[in-house]
């Protein structure tokens, strides 16, 4: 087990190196001088302008500006904005409202995905299946940010008054789960289908037919014997989709005005500020490659014949 | 499955028949291939006919607007912006979805921005199916070092989160045509064709008529396109077919937050971004082009699904 960790950290060294290399490219290689963008439409002072770009590093050469990002990230230094600000001073506040925005989206993806697709598996062919494959199919096709305004008319101060249209206080659950749904929508219904789709198969496996002929309880049959070995492939999915639901809240966010990373970025990049961007990407993409890691250590959890040496 | 096939249902397959790719219970004396056999399935499958004749509507949309309204999308006469609420009766004619803010036919943006989504989605899918299959394919053929660099090339590209991914390409362009949307979408999009054909390739290249073409002398050009290609691109078609309604879904989305498209263009994510303006007056300017998008989104997913059901040896 430890060994089998061991490999795949190392494993995830060059992976980490070429994406970050790659949006460091993406960011800073691509036309677009964001420094000569301050002056906006006026003409820019050439001495300043110089100066400026010695003191972000940006008249270095490419591989050299890579590598001062590098040693800094070691260091967990993420570098300033072009307002002097520490990007990881902005992110501590950003990204504790993401995370909470994506705890609750993923516990709705995760009860109602899974309780879903059970509910559909288990009657497959039959009405509910049919009703409960029409709604993903519907949830899935609609946009995230068509649906959120439709959600947001209905249930906000225009329709039903559940609910303030935009979220004032983060901490506060009951305001976030609107925008949670909205974040988690297409997901649930991928979810669903997923769980369905397993569970219809395995019910006609021979251990589900052994665990029913030998008389166990039902509710044992169904968590233990199906929903375990159903797991497996709707794991696989939630974990890769946790870092998607963190770089996926830039719209959600928007909409509902919840200050998080979404937003950080989303200004990042209108301010071509590339320090903020790349600090961004940075950490999303270490939630993905660390979610990619739970993931794999919990199909030895759910299926006991996988074994890491 | 009615074993009841005529030959009408044969012509037509470019492939020889699948005994050695897997899972297909090929009658012996009613030799079918995968194609004609899942051309079969798929005409009887409701999902499909119905998806398909909605992509054929807004295919005929995208490539003839003229034929559905007479008017321009960029005319726009303010003696309308008070009359703005849907005449639900009015079929076809330019007050049927009503007017935007701008004094604009709601109903002659919807049709016109049809084309904006389905180039953006069409090429785009191309793009990275081309890309995606011929890096897949590479890789599972050869094996080896070769594998492991494009393997892990393909790591390194699905680790970016696609939308973040596309939002940083797109924000460095000023103008932004179909085409650059679509490079950018198909930059990042590539990678998931890649993992499907990469593994689809790897179990169809153990098989005999493989052993059998090499040892007489194809080259490895003629063995990958004409031996290994067709018996291996089922997945991929759908893959790409599902991400499709994906692509268009997210060529909105760049254009709703303002660096996608841009406004010469007639797109349905720049009219959904203006009307959240004057949604709580006017939530039709917002409705119709959201339905037309989630109908396109739809269509393609539903045919996604019908064709995976029927080319998926596992389902039957």
């Amino acid at each position: 087990m430890g060994r089998y960790v061991a490999r795949r950290l190392l494993q995830m060294i060059p992976v980490f190196l070429g994406t970050t290399l790659l949006i460091f490219l993406m960011v800073y290689a691509l036309p677009g001088d964001p420094i000569r963008a301050l002056w906006g439409e006026k003409a820019a002072d050439p001495v300043a302008l110089a100066a400026l770009r010695h003191k972000y590093g940006l008249d270095l050469p490419m591989w050299h500006q890579y590598w001062n990002y590098l040693v800094k990230l070691a260091h967990l230094d993420f570098g300033t904005t072009y307002s002097d600000r520490p990007v990881s001073q902005a992110m501590g506040i950003a990204f504790p409202v993401t995370i909470r925005l994506t705890a609750v989206a993923f516990t709705i993806e995760l009860v109602l995905g899974i309780g879903l697709g059970l509910f559909a598996g288990m009657r497959a062919g039959r009405a509910a299946d049919t009703i409960v494959l029409i709604f993903t199919l519907v949830v899935i096709s609609v946009p995230v940010f068509v649906l959120a305004f439709i959600l947001r008319q209905v249930f906000s101060t225009q329709g039903l008054n559940w609910v303030t249209p935009t979220v004032q206080n983060s901490y506060d659950v009951t305001q976030l789960l609107l925008p949670a749904f909205v974040l988690a929508s297409a997901s649930l219904a991928y979810v669903a289908r997923l769980t369905r789709t397993t569970v219809a198969e395995n019910l006609r496996a021979d251990y589900l037919r052994t665990a029913v002929a030998k008389g166990l309880p039902r509710r044992r049959v169904i968590g233990v014997h199906l929903l375990r070995n159903s797991l497996i492939p709707v794991v696989t999915f939630l974990g890769t989709d946790l870092g998607a639901l963190m770089g996926g809240a830039i719209i959600t966010e928007g909409i509902f005005n919840i200050q998080g990373v979404g937003l950080l970025l989303f200004q990042g990049l209108q301010r071509r500020e590339g320090a903020t961007v790349v600090g961004v990407a940075t950490v999303l993409v270490l939630v993905y490659l660390a979610t990619s890691l739970i993931v794999d250590l919990l199909y030895a959890v759910l299926d006991p014949r996988i074994r890491y040496a | 499955m009615p074993d009841t096939i005529t030959a009408a249902d044969a012509p037509g397959a470019p492939t020889p028949p699948v005994e050695a790719t897997g899972g297909i219970p090929v009658k012996a004396e009613k030799p079918r291939s995968l194609w004609s056999d899942a051309w079969y399935d798929l005409r009887r499958n409701p999902i499909f006919v119905i998806s398909g004749v909605l992509i054929l509507i807004i295919l005929t949309v995208a490539v003839a607007p003229g034929l559905f309204t007479g008017t321009s999308p960029r005319d726009g006469d303010l003696v309308h912006h008070f009359l703005s609420n849907p005449k639900l009766t009015h079929f076809f004619k330019d007050d049927w979805f009503g007017y935007d803010n701008q004094g604009r036919s709601v109903y002659a943006r919807t049709v016109f921005g049809a084309r904006a989504s389905v180039i953006v989605g069409v090429l785009t899918t191309l793009l990275s199916t081309v890309v995606g299959g011929l890096v897949g394919m590479l890789a599972g053929y050869f094996g080896g070092w070769i594998d492991a660099v494009l393997s892990r090339l393909v790591d390194v590209f699905f680790g970016i989160p696609f939308l973040l991914g596309s939002l940083v390409v797109l924000n460095a362009f000023s103008e932004r045509s179909p085409l650059i949307v679509s490079l950018s979408l198909a930059f990042l999009g590539w990678t998931q064709t890649a993992r499907v054909m990469r593994g689809s390739v790897i179990s169809v290249k153990q098989a005999d008529y493989v052993h059998a073409a090499q040892a007489l002398g194809a080259g490895t050009p003629r063995i990958l396109f004409r031996h290994i290609l067709p018996n291996a691109v089922a997945p991929v078609i759908v893959v790409s077919t599902i991400s499709l309604g994906a692509y268009i879904s997210a060529e909105a989305t760049l254009s709703f937050l303002g660096i996608g498209l841009q406004d010469p263009t007639v797109s349905w994510g720049i009219d959904i971004d203006s009307a959240t303006a004057v949604i709580r007056n006017d939530p039709h300017v917002l409705f119709f082009p959201a339905i037309a998008l989630s109908i396109t989104v739809l269509a393609f997913i539903m045919l996604g699904d019908a064709v995976r059901d029927a080319l998926d040896p596992k389902l039957r």
